[in-house]
């Protein structure tokens, strides 16, 4: 194995990880912090690649000299519409849940059905897709013999922003503070002055904004079918629960372990036994440490 | 109480198998065949009721011991099916030896007495690690889960040897007897009813025994039962290991009624579609679950066909109004109806 194949392979697992915490990072938040299982977390990223690929069309359609530009709309557009549709959703649907783990993630699921079969009717079965705007396509050759694509260090760099951006909230806001307060003591949170309901309305609505920035950010890999949701949801809740329930660091770190393992396995064998491994792996790694790798440590 | 409560599920024990039975002389062949695919998911709710309802573990890789019972029948099929030869998928990925974990089924027996003891004996063994470490609740769904996931993506990666994404099909026969006739799928059809009365018949003992008793104590409180010196990992993975024996049953049956197992039974989908035929059907009652898993596989096939626009939506909202509005499911409701009979309780 030669030095170019080594850089390849280690970028290739970052590239993965930015994906797998971009994935994790809004289930990190509602169902590490909040303790509830979205089962159709998928569906919200589904929501945010569909709202992109409607932005991309409407550019596309009334200002194409703006198509450069696009992908940052769909962003903005992307995390809106997920982030509104998750507020309503905690309010009209998650809380009556609350306290039901178990009924939570049937109910979820059901939601995700019938989400799926929504887009389905909308946008049909078939798959949809964005261009990739110029300055994205192509290779970046720091040196000859490597490669990386400029989509991949976008995605990389995006995440970095993104993870850095939900640090700085839940550390260093007041808003953030409430939150954490929240998850570890919710009576005595009341008892001091802080609106729960509203402050899980809108922890919710965070985590599904993110959700949607992922989605958004997926079109740029891949398509998107009406089931591309699903394909996301027991990945991502591995990575959070390998990583440690109410630990966001947990969670990177995790998606860390999990991506450069997998692209590593990938090199040696086919990539389905690759994947059978990593999932054996975890298992094996959560018997041993049932509350994740990186349990914070807390009281309840 | 109680032994009214038992007499009145023996009751409806006994009703649901004659239903079962005199659709033998109600149903054209075709419809009673579907029946019996049908009856195979309704082995699984048995299970899920006891895990579930009973035992408040939440399993959502059922579909694994579903498909582990599906696939050993289908084995034995298969290479009972393409004798002298090898079965036809190992020949298009240039298979040239039977491989050693196939020669078990070269035997009816052997392939019998594999189906009821290895997904007990594994089922058993991994969930006793689990609850041992007292990982329980959502984690315990999402291990499974996961587990389900690792199944599916392992059986569509090694095409060579399970037949890959289009799983095990043609097969024709059972020991020289012809199985894909009317006749045939008849006895196969009384055979199943029998079996699933006997098997809601046994499971609505061991839940009247003492150890159903502790079993609703440890989903109640948990602590408190170990405390009282009982082991509670130990009780928990026998149900867990009790349930996995039903699906696989469930499985072996389902192979033989639908000529068919495929990948698609055990993944991730099929596997929480199988807890909604036990939430349908009443989470707490044995022969609810049945008929819920009756009742939700004909829903399933006729609006699939009729209005496939509707089926997933109805699905969905299924789900939802099930844990809503009726955590006990169409039991209790009849429960509530029924006079001078008390609702039991649910805990969530």
């Amino acid at each position: 194995m030669n030095i170019d194949i080594a850089v390849m392979q280690v970028f290739n697992g970052v590239s993965l990880f930015t994906i797998l915490l971009l994935m994790a990072i809004g289930l990190a938040i509602v169902f590490g912090l909040m303790g509830v299982i979205n089962m159709a977390h998928g569906e919200l990223m589904a929501l945010g690649s569909y709202v992109t690929y409607l932005t991309a069309t409407a550019f596309s359609k009334f200002a194409p000299q703006w198509m450069g530009v696009y992908l940052f709309a769909a962003i903005a557009l992307a995390f809106a519409v997920t982030y509104a549709f998750g507020y309503l959703l905690e309010r009209g649907f998650v809380r009556f849940f609350y306290n039901r783990p178990l009924d939570t993630l049937l109910a979820t699921w059901g939601l995700s059905l019938i989400l799926q079969q929504a887009y389905r009717s909308i946008f049909g079965a078939q798959e949809v897709s964005v261009p990739l705007p110029q300055w994205l396509s192509g290779a970046w050759e720091p040196v000859a013999g490597i490669q990386l694509p400029i989509s991949r260090i976008f995605i990389i760099g995006l995440t970095v922003a993104v993870a850095f951006g939900v640090y700085l909230l839940l550390n260093r806001t007041r808003w953030g503070l409430k939150v954490r307060a929240v998850t570890h003591n919710r009576a005595m949170s009341e008892a001091v002055g802080i609106d729960t309901q509203r402050l899980d309305a809108l922890t919710f609505a965070l985590g599904a904004g993110l959700a949607g920035i992922a989605g958004c950010v997926f079109t740029m890999i891949g398509s998107t079918n009406p089931g591309t949701g699903q394909l996301y949801i027991v990945d991502s809740f591995i990575v959070v629960v390998f990583g440690g329930v109410q630990s966001l660091i947990g969670t990177a770190l995790s998606g860390f372990a999990i991506a450069q393992t997998q692209t590593t396995l990938e090199y040696l064998m086919s990539g389905s036994m690759a994947r059978v491994t990593i999932l054996l792996l975890v298992v094996v790694v959560l018997y041993f440490r049932p509350h994740g790798l990186f349990a914070a440590k807390s009281r309840s | 109480m109680r032994t009214l409560l038992r007499a009145a599920d023996t009751r409806a024990t006994m009703l649901v198998v004659a239903l079962l039975m005199a659709m033998v002389a109600v149903l054209d062949p075709f419809r009673l065949n579907l029946m019996g695919k049908y009856m195979a998911f309704a082995f699984v709710a048995l299970g899920i009721v006891l895990l579930w309802g009973y035992g408040g573990v939440l399993s959502l890789g059922q579909g694994l011991f579903f498909g582990a019972g599906g696939y050993m029948m289908a084995m034995f099929l298969k290479l009972e099916a393409s004798a002298p030869e090898l079965p036809d998928f190992m020949v298009w990925s240039s298979i040239e030896h039977l491989p050693l974990w196939w020669q078990p089924f070269r035997s009816l027996p052997l392939t019998l007495l594999l189906i009821l003891t290895v997904a007990p004996v594994v089922a058993y063994l991994f969930a006793y690690a689990i609850f041992k470490k007292r990982v329980g609740g959502v984690y315990f769904a999402i291990v499974t889960l996961s587990l389900a996931l690792t199944g599916t993506v392992l059986i569509v990666g090694q095409q060579g040897d399970t037949g890959g994404a289009n799983g095990i099909t043609d097969f024709r026969t059972l020991l020289g007897m012809d199985i894909v006739s009317d006749d045939a799928k008849q006895t196969l059809y009384i055979i199943e009813a029998a079996a699933l009365g006997v098997a809601m018949l046994c499971c609505g003992a061991l839940m009247q025994s003492r150890f159903g008793k502790v079993l609703i104590a440890i989903r109640d409180k948990e602590d408190r039962v170990r405390f009282s010196g009982y082991n509670t990992a130990h009780m928990k993975a026998f149900v867990f290991a009790i349930s996995a024996l039903l699906s696989c049953i469930g499985g072996a049956f389902y192979s033989l009624q639908v000529g068919l197992i495929s990948p698609t039974a055990v993944g991730v989908v099929a596997s929480i579609e199988m807890v909604i035929f036990a939430a349908v059907g009443g989470r707490l009652s044995i022969p609810g679950a049945v008929v819920g898993a009756l009742l939700v596989g004909f829903l399933k096939s006729y609006l699939s066909e009729a209005f496939p626009e509707i089926w997933l939506y109805f699905l969905g909202a299924l789900f939802i109004a099930v844990v809503a509005f009726m955590p006990l499911g169409m039991a209790g409701v009849v429960q509530r109806l029924a006079p001078g009979r008390v609702a039991a309780k649910v805990t969530p």
